[in-house]
């Protein structure tokens, strides 16, 4: 079999909530998405279109119904979350979700440090790496590098999507999965994340799929746009489109794709 | 007058006693705190520990060995509540008291085993027919048979041997399935397996602390472990409330529990001495419970609001 040029591989997948009760939903309907090595996708779609459920499929919280995910050429729908995260580093919404809040910051680095290992009987934390997570947390420019044994409960919403961006990266992953990771926070403080994801997407090469409703952002960051609706891609823009792209371009076209004009920008803006 | 002069006296009984629920205390620590579960298999488990020691001691065995037996049996004990929970699905809560239930029936028969009758509720022991490593006996003797002595040499082995593994990777891999389980599977964390894990240990304690009770108290009985879980809590909140803002380590943490533990002791003692009766003792000890449970919750929900508001829109 030939080697995958692709990333990520997300063939015909189907995702339904509740099923057979009342609230069944439908929340990927054939989704399918192809990144290459180095692509930065920027997602977005109303309130319920599926990205966030997309993110979830690929990150293995639940089962899929159907289709398959497959990263860097190997099949991983099968594998349990905790077995993926070894190719996948995550950052969640809830600034309070990607941290242990009752451990230290380099506690909480050494844990991810060895995401994808098998954790043994070895030291948890060593002398040689918390000179690594020094150096690392100056670049944040934060001044956690002082503070390496603090409790990350203590450490601000920013503070702590910027440890968790640092936690996501420490070990490379084959993918980066952002959950609108700057949703929670004030819109300087969210600038300032965005910045040093964007920074580290850069320097590392990453592969990065960044859920955002904040359609601005989605057109700043990244190669690669798509908008999702009703559970599935309805538009796809990369490269030069994609760098020309306007937000009134992407009104526009979400008024035809979907079929209905939007009333209130808010859903897309929020 | 006297009554003080009694207690004083009774307090090396107060910390023998405290000491040896202490390792029992260190388990509760290790799931209520680290794993964020409360475990009520422990009622059953210190049983089977003091009734597995017990059996194999008057069998002939020597009290090493069957202190050994006692932690394994606690261990497997905590494996069942763990699978329970994990790979079946049932709430923390209900695994661990269907476990305890279970154990109930068990213990009877463990405690009968080279006996003639098929279940048996009580197992003497004699400091002068069996080889006891600890025995309430020589409490208040100032020679290397105190009990206290070798309880607080084993407290200590345990705390050490305790600290060492949640510092391990695979401790602090436990240590962050309690604290945040969603983080702890997006970084690679098996959290099913971890908190078996925790359960498999947390209830290896609370058995060694049963067989040690048991030879301790000279006795077994199948109620030993009634309300157990109850007595460690309260243990565990009593070394954290006094003891939290001076104990940041996690080794003192564990100490802080074996601390609450003896006070709780102490106290127990005490009111016994202004003329309580031994039976209104479990009122006593839920109501301490309930009330050190409380006033952190209306302390946080009445004192702290402002602050809160703050917080959350930074």
């Amino acid at each position: 079999m030939p080697e995958s040029k692709y990333m990520l591989e997300i063939n015909d997948v189907y995702k339904t909530f509740n099923p057979g009760t009342v609230n069944e939903k439908r929340a990927l309907n054939s989704l399918s998405l192809k990144l290459k090595e180095g692509d930065f996708v920027t997602v977005i779609g109303s309130n319920g279109a599926g990205k966030s459920t997309a993110l979830n499929a690929i990150a293995g919280v639940w089962p899929i119904d159907a289709g398959s995910i497959v990263i860097d050429g190997q099949d991983v729908t099968g594998l349990p979350e905790y077995k993926r995260a070894g190719y996948l580093g995550r950052v969640f919404q809830d600034p309070m979700n990607g941290t242990a809040a009752t451990m230290e910051i380099q506690e909480n680095l050494a844990l991810a440090l060895r995401r994808g290992q098998r954790r043994g009987l070895r030291r948890g934390i060593t002398k040689k790496e918390q000179e690594q997570y020094r150096d690392l947390l100056r670049t944040l420019d934060l001044g956690l590098e002082d503070r390496m044994t603090t409790k990350v409960g203590l450490l601000s919403g920013g503070q702590r999507q910027a440890l968790t961006l640092l936690m996501a990266t420490l070990k490379r992953p084959k993918l980066l999965l952002l959950d609108e990771h700057t949703a929670a926070l004030d819109p300087k403080t969210a600038e300032k994340v965005l910045d040093t994801t964007d920074a580290m997407i850069r320097d590392n090469h990453l592969t990065a799929f960044m859920v955002t409703h904040n359609m601005k952002d989605a057109i700043a960051h990244g190669n690669r746009l798509i908008m999702m609706n009703e559970g599935r891609i309805i538009l796809d823009i990369a490269g030069e489109e994609k760098k020309h792209l306007s937000m009134q371009d992407l009104l526009d076209k979400f008024a035809q794709l979907s079929g209905n004009s939007i009333t209130n920008d808010s859903v897309l803006l929020a | 007058m006297n009554v003080l002069l009694s207690f004083v006296n009774s307090l090396p009984g107060a910390c023998g006693q405290g000491l040896a629920w202490g390792l029992m205390a260190i388990g509760v620590y290790l799931t209520y705190k680290i794993l964020d579960v409360a475990d009520l298999t422990v009622d059953g488990s210190l049983a089977t520990g003091g009734a597995v020691c017990g059996v194999l001691i008057v069998m002939g065995v020597n009290p090493w060995v069957a202190m050994l037996a006692a932690i394994l049996a606690g261990m497997l004990a905590g494996l069942i509540t763990g699978l329970l929970h994990t790979a079946c699905g049932i709430p923390a809560i209900l695994s661990g008291i269907l476990t305890q239930l279970a154990l109930y029936s068990l213990n009877l028969r463990i405690m009968a085993i080279g006996d003639t009758a098929k279940t048996k509720a009580t197992l003497a022991l004699s400091v002068d027919r069996n080889p006891l490593l600890v025995s309430s006996r020589y409490v208040r003797e100032l020679s290397l048979r105190n009990p206290i002595l070798l309880l607080a040499i084993i407290v200590a082995a345990a705390i050490g041997l305790l600290y060492w593994f949640f510092g391990t990777e695979l401790g602090c891999s436990i240590r962050a399935t309690g604290a945040n389980q969603n983080m702890s599977r997006a970084q690679g964390i098996n959290t099913d397996k971890n908190k078996v894990l925790g359960l498999v240990v947390s209830n290896g304690m609370v058995a060694m602390s049963g067989a040690l009770l048991a030879q301790y108290s000279g006795s077994v009985t199948i109620d030993m472990g009634r309300g157990a879980i109850v007595i460690g809590l309260a243990a565990v909140i009593i070394g954290e409330v006094l003891l939290d803002k001076v104990f940041r380590n996690f080794a003192l943490k564990l100490l802080a529990s074996v601390i609450g533990a003896i006070i709780y002791y102490a106290v127990i003692t005490l009111v016994l001495r202004l003329g309580l009766e031994s039976t209104d003792l479990k009122l006593l000890t839920a109501l301490v419970v309930a009330v050190f449970l409380t006033v952190p919750y209306w302390k946080e929900k009445y004192f702290t609001k402002a602050k809160k508001e703050v917080e959350t829109d930074a």
